[in-house]
């Protein structure tokens, strides 16, 4: 039983290994380029296979990207540079962040608005219910309970004798 | 009734929003090429090395440039098309063979045909990148003046090849006119 539900666990995680097995052999002159090119191959979406980087793909055009943006960091080209050399090719879609402009103004503020509105609409709702829920006493519903437990406490007096 | 017609409208509004979604075709990249010049690129021709061919031979007519590769199954489907395309004389197509070898890709010409003017032979793929292919066949169509201001991504069917790129080959032919 334990074996069988680790052997379906292997078979469920074999495709994740498969995924991440994309590997190249780069030679870094620095650590920090290094890092520079892992950040990147992150941030860069792959056009092949649409949901994973470029470091994440398999693709061989992925490769072709991988290759470029390490030329790239290797002849110092900063990171804005080397983004928008994909992004004259490819366009926006490249990135995984897109840039703030007017056609994903509603993707970057969309959910702000959204929270506003659902707080607006919920406050609303919690300053109805209270009204509803704490009518005003008038005096003469005081006086109308003041006798009502009058009543009571003279029919248990009564009881008790 | 304004409490009831406020969930219908937020249904309304997400259900245009989901079913234009269901048309939608991710895999089409919009590309930002279009309208601007084509990419420079200076490479040699696939039947002939030793002569060059690049972005300057597309100048002064429409013409069309396909990528395609022999290991691309849907550039097969395509060719038959190109092949019609390129008889009925209605607008030069020149080739960029990518990523292919030499042998192979010719080997593919003479056995199916060769509608290209010329093809230009990018081995490692670098002007493909420059063009953004990122899945062959891509086919882009590029005015008199080197401005590309098409691309068709995917085989080219009958069907998109008359009711789309037809028309607009012969709009940019009139326009010099």
């Amino acid at each position: 039983m334990k074996l069988r539900t680790l052997l379906a666990l292997w078979l469920l995680l074999a495709p994740v290994s498969y995924c991440l097995a994309a590997t190249d052999v780069f030679n870094f002159d620095s650590p920090e380029q290094e890092q520079r090119y892992m950040q990147l191959a992150e941030e860069l979406r792959c056009l092949v296979c649409q949901n994973q980087s470029l470091a994440g793909s398999n693709a061989e055009l992925a490769g072709d990207l991988r290759r470029e943006v390490y030329e790239m960091v290797q002849a110092g080209k900063s990171n804005e540079e080397i983004v928008s050399f994909l992004v004259a090719r490819y366009g926006d879609f490249v990135l995984y962040r897109p840039p703030v402009r007017t056609n994903t103004a509603l993707l970057w503020f969309g959910p702000f608005i959204a929270v506003i509105i659902a707080a607006l609409l919920l406050f609303r709702f919690i300053r109805r219910r209270k009204t509803t829920a704490d009518p005003e006493f008038t005096d003469a519903d005081r006086a109308k309970v003041a006798e009502a437990l009058t009543q009571v406490e003279q029919q248990q007096r009564d009881k008790a004798q | 009734m304004v409490r009831y017609l406020i969930p219908l409208g937020v249904f309304i509004v997400l259900a245009a929003f989901l079913y234009r979604g269901l048309s939608l075709d991710p895999k089409e990249v919009p590309s930002p090429l279009i309208g601007k010049p084509a990419p420079a690129f200076q490479l040699s021709e696939l039947e002939d090395v030793s002569v060059t061919i690049g972005n300057k031979d597309l100048l002064g007519k429409v013409s069309l440039l396909n990528v395609w590769a022999t290991w691309c199954v849907s550039c097969r489907a395509e060719h038959e098309v190109l092949m019609r395309l390129a008889e009925s004389g209605e607008v030069d197509i020149y080739g960029l063979n990518y990523k292919d070898g030499r042998p192979e890709a010719l080997r593919w010409l003479k056995m199916f045909g060769n509608p290209y003017v010329a093809n230009a032979f990018d081995a490692d793929g670098r002007v493909g990148i420059d063009w953004g292919v990122y899945g062959t066949p891509e086919t882009f169509l590029i005015d008199q003046n080197g401005i590309v201001r098409y691309k068709h991504v995917g085989p080219i069917s009958e069907e998109a090849l008359s009711s789309v790129l037809l028309p607009k080959i012969r709009e940019l032919k009139s326009q010099r006119g």
